[in-house]
């Protein structure tokens, strides 16, 4: 996208791509370039590695570890990351809980957390979906009932992702039972290790586990831990939800598909020819990075427009962005297991195989999983059909 | 014309269907999946028992002498149930090539077997080079005493796990892609379960003795054959999962409640399920001219005819399979719930023996399916 870009921002592009390149282990970019699992190990080392040179957190305040950057700079860092195949901040951390504590929190929280959630000595989790509060968020039933210093907490959350390697857990609770549904809930930060809270594993059809349901039976929460005011939940929720303007559109990672898809594609034998000659392949394949460099310049327009607006303001046209990027994601899962053909429909732990048979070639053990897993992201962080409806309602006025 | 099912065929769906409710519900299934086998070999004896695993043999070799129809019919009602049992590798292809290649002898020491439901075959024909080509392939088979020696490697060979007999395709001395009876004890086995949960195997033949089975030089006349068939009952079973998706997909918009209501009241919902159902219809329609399509003599209308078919059923696949998860929200990505699980079949069954780009090609080909009179 570099037409549209100043002189100075591809020479911001070119700096991050050399601290990503040369200052984030090869051996992790490497393995996640081929399609290997992310290890919690991998998302520790690549935060701190970027937290001690002030590229974890940059949109944060600065006092706090981040940077004065123009939207676009946060944008090119980003693209940047996601090409070089680092493994991104933790978004519960930096984009998530991180955010709501500095702007909503007391100096006494800030202090407290936000250096450690910066370098990921905190592993967070989002305790906001229940199982009968999904798309109805504000339907959510969890309590937290004050009793002198501490709020008691009961019920339970769902899919919550990583909880099981997480230290702690922000949630949305229910302050006030009789108040109309979005005005009784608070935003409540809870340690994982408080006893009454039990993580139950949910497996993914993937055959994965990287979601949980997370209980809570009288779980006693220092008061102090509460953020912002009571019952002033939801509107930190929705600053949360609403912070992340551009980075739902996942261009950079789409892209860093896209470029895999050509490398294995070009070494694919289809009767006779590189199957990225095959000319059906390729017109399925052509099409995806059009709508991928519309998409790239939608973004470019809404940072545009950030710059002019202010940041904080959840812009109505986030929603195109996260319903095309996640269409965009899943397509191209699906042109990686068209690549693969027959070699990619084992289900398989490892690359291992015993002497004598041919090695696996790259994508074999992650393609179907990919497509099968990433199904997800056209549910979460507001489905689709919930993006529409932000559309239809808030651009249109319908 | 004649569309719907004869009285027989519909027996037979009926009862493969009483025995599948009874024992295949999502539970039962998720706990075969995890025993050692993957499958029921308790099951297997019933479906023995029935006359399900020699349905299409002459009933001299033990089998029931029905016609594919008939195979499509279970095919269906085991997509409904998402079946683990190795049917597709022993009777729909092992079976059907022996009965369509072999020679008498070899049509009596195996056929007996499988329709009892004590022998176990597998296909063997993609190799890690192959893509969906039967003849873009590297094994070879050399004349060995009164034999035959095979040497390379086959991968995805569904049933390969627990098959005694592979059949197993191999270039000759004469540049023919024949195919061979090899011993599984004789070849050495990578086993693994397929993404959708059947066992398979990736086998590599070292000088392994092998027989032909019928003459090779008549052998991939055979196995195009039998993959037409195999295809067109793939069609059966996909939409026999295709049928359950939406099914499944409509009864919990019936009864998820969100924002104070079944979310099925929501317009943006209904029209969606409307769609999956048409892609349902169109599936079915297609399966059917595939089924149809298999009593034609005319080999290349044949061919086109299944080929289209698969097509259309692997574009509703893909469309209802997404829609269920979607619709189904977080629920419909879990192992627990069976959606999933229809999805991963479907997915699977788009990869197996070709994928859309290269059926699109050969019908495409072949002058599409629209002509002139
Ligand atoms: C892999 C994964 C990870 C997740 N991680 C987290 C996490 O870490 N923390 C967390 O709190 N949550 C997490 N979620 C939960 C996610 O936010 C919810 O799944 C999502 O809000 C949808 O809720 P639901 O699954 O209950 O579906 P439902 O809300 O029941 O929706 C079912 C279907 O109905 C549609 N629908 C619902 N309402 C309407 C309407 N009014 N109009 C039209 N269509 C509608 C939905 O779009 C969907 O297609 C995760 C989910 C997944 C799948």
């Amino acid at each position: 996208m570099d037409i549209a870009l100043s002189k100075q921002e591809r020479a911001f592009a070119e700096r991050m791509r050399t601290f990503f390149s040369t200052e984030i282990p090869a051996e992790i970019r490497d393995r996640l370039g081929r399609g290997g699992h992310t290890t919690r190990e991998d998302i520790v080392t690549s935060q701190r590695i970027m937290n001690e040179h002030g590229l974890a957190v940059p949109h944060w305040p600065v006092e706090w570890g981040g940077q004065d950057w123009t939207p676009v700079q946060r944008h090119l860092w980003s693209e940047e990351m996601l090409l070089a195949h680092v493994p991104p901040p933790l978004a519960f951390n930096s984009a998530m809980v991180g955010p709501v504590i500095a702007t909503f929190g007391s100096e006494d929280l800030k202090a407290r957390f936000l250096p450690k959630t910066a370098n990921l000595d905190i592993w967070w989790c989002q305790g906001f979906s229940e199982p009968n509060a999904g798309s109805d968020l504000a339907s959510l039933k969890t309590t937290a009932v004050r009793e002198g210093d501490d709020y008691i907490v009961n019920g339970q959350k769902t899919w919550t992702t990583l909880a099981q390697w997480a230290d702690w857990i922000f949630c949305l609770v229910r302050t006030d039972p009789e108040a109309k549904k979005q005005r009784g809930i608070s935003f409540l930060l809870i340690d994982m290790s408080t006893p009454g809270v039990t993580v139950r594993p949910i497996r993914l059809i993937d055959g994965g586990f990287e979601v949980n349901e997370v209980f809570f039976e009288d779980v006693r929460v220092p008061a102090d831990q509460l953020v912002g005011e009571e019952n002033s939940g939801w509107d930190y929720a929705k600053f949360l939800l609403g912070n992340e303007r551009t980075g739902v559109a996942a261009v950079g990672q789409t892209k860093a598909r896209v470029l895999r898809i050509k490398r294995l594609a070009a070494q694919t034998n289809s009767g006779g020819r590189p199957l990225l000659d095959d000319p059906l392949f390729r017109a399925r394949l052509t099409k995806l990075e059009v709508e991928l460099t519309a998409l790239e310049m939608s973004v470019l327009r809404v940072l545009n427009t950030e710059a002019k607006i202010g940041p904080g303001k959840p812009d109505p046209v986030s929603s195109v962005l996260k319903l095309k990027g996640s269409e965009l994601q899943q397509e191209a899962t699906e042109l990686l297991v068209d690549v693969l053909g027959p070699s990619g429909l084992a289900y398989r732990e490892s690359a291992d195989v015993p002497d004598g048979f041919a090695a696996l070639p790259e994508g074999a053990l992650d393609a179907l999983p990919t497509y099968f897993n990433w199904r997800k992201a056209s549910i979460y962080s507001g489905s689709s059909e919930v993006q529409r409806t932000i559309i239809a309602k808030a651009i249109l006025k319908l | 014309m004649e569309l719907d099912l004869t009285d027989e065929q519909r027996m037979l769906g009926d009862a493969v269907n009483s025995l599948l409710d009874k024992r295949y519900d999502a539970n039962a299934r998720l706990k075969l999946l995890e025993s050692d086998d993957g499958w029921s070999r308790e099951l297997w004896k019933q479906y023995a028992e029935l006359g399900l695993l020699g349905l299409t043999f002459d009933e001299q070799y033990g089998g029931a002498g029905m016609g594919v129809g008939e195979l499509a019919v279970v095919m269906e009602a085991f997509g409904r149930a998402l079946v683990l049992e190795p049917f597709l590798a022993t009777v729909v292809l092992g079976g059907q090539l022996v009965a369509a290649a072999g020679t008498p002898e070899q049509k009596a020491a195996l056929l007996p077997g499988v329709a009892s439901g004590e022998t176990l075959l597998a296909f063997a024909a993609v190799e890690p080079g192959s893509r969906w080509s039967l003849t873009d392939i590297a094994t070879t088979a050399s004349p060995a005493g009164d034999g035959w020696e095979l040497t390379g490697e086959k991968i995805a060979v569904v049933g390969g796990d627990s098959a005694e007999h592979l059949l197993v395709t191999a270039r000759t001395p004469d540049d023919v892609v024949g195919l061979f009876l090899v011993s599984g004890a004789d070849v050495a086995r990578d086993t693994y379960r397929m993404q959708d949960g059947l066992g398979a195997a990736d086998v590599v033949l070292s000088s392994a003795p092998a027989q032909a089975l019928g003459s090779p030089a008549d052998a991939l006349d055979h196995i195009e054959s039998v993959l037409d068939v195999a295809t067109a009952v793939l069609c059966a079973e996909s939409v026999g999962a295709m049928d359950r998706m939406l099914w499944l997909t409509v009864d919990y918009l019936k009864t998820r409640v969100q924002f104070g209501q079944p979310i099925a009241v929501f317009q943006a919902l209904q029209h969606r399920a409307s769609d999956m159902f048409v892609s349902l219809e169109q599936a079915r329609s297609m399966a059917l001219l595939a089924r149809l399509a298999l009593a034609d003599d005319d080999v290349a209308e044949r061919r086109r005819s299944v080929a289209a078919a698969k097509i259309q059923i692997d574009v509703s696949a893909r469309h209802i399979s997404q829609e269920a998860i979607q619709l189904h929200g977080g629920i419909g990505m879990t192992m627990e719930y069976p959606v999933g699980h229809y999805a991963k079949r479907t997915a699977l069954i788009a990869k197996t023996f070709a994928d859309t780009d290269a059926l699109v090609e050969a019908v495409g080909a072949d002058g599409g399916l629209i002509a002139e009179r």
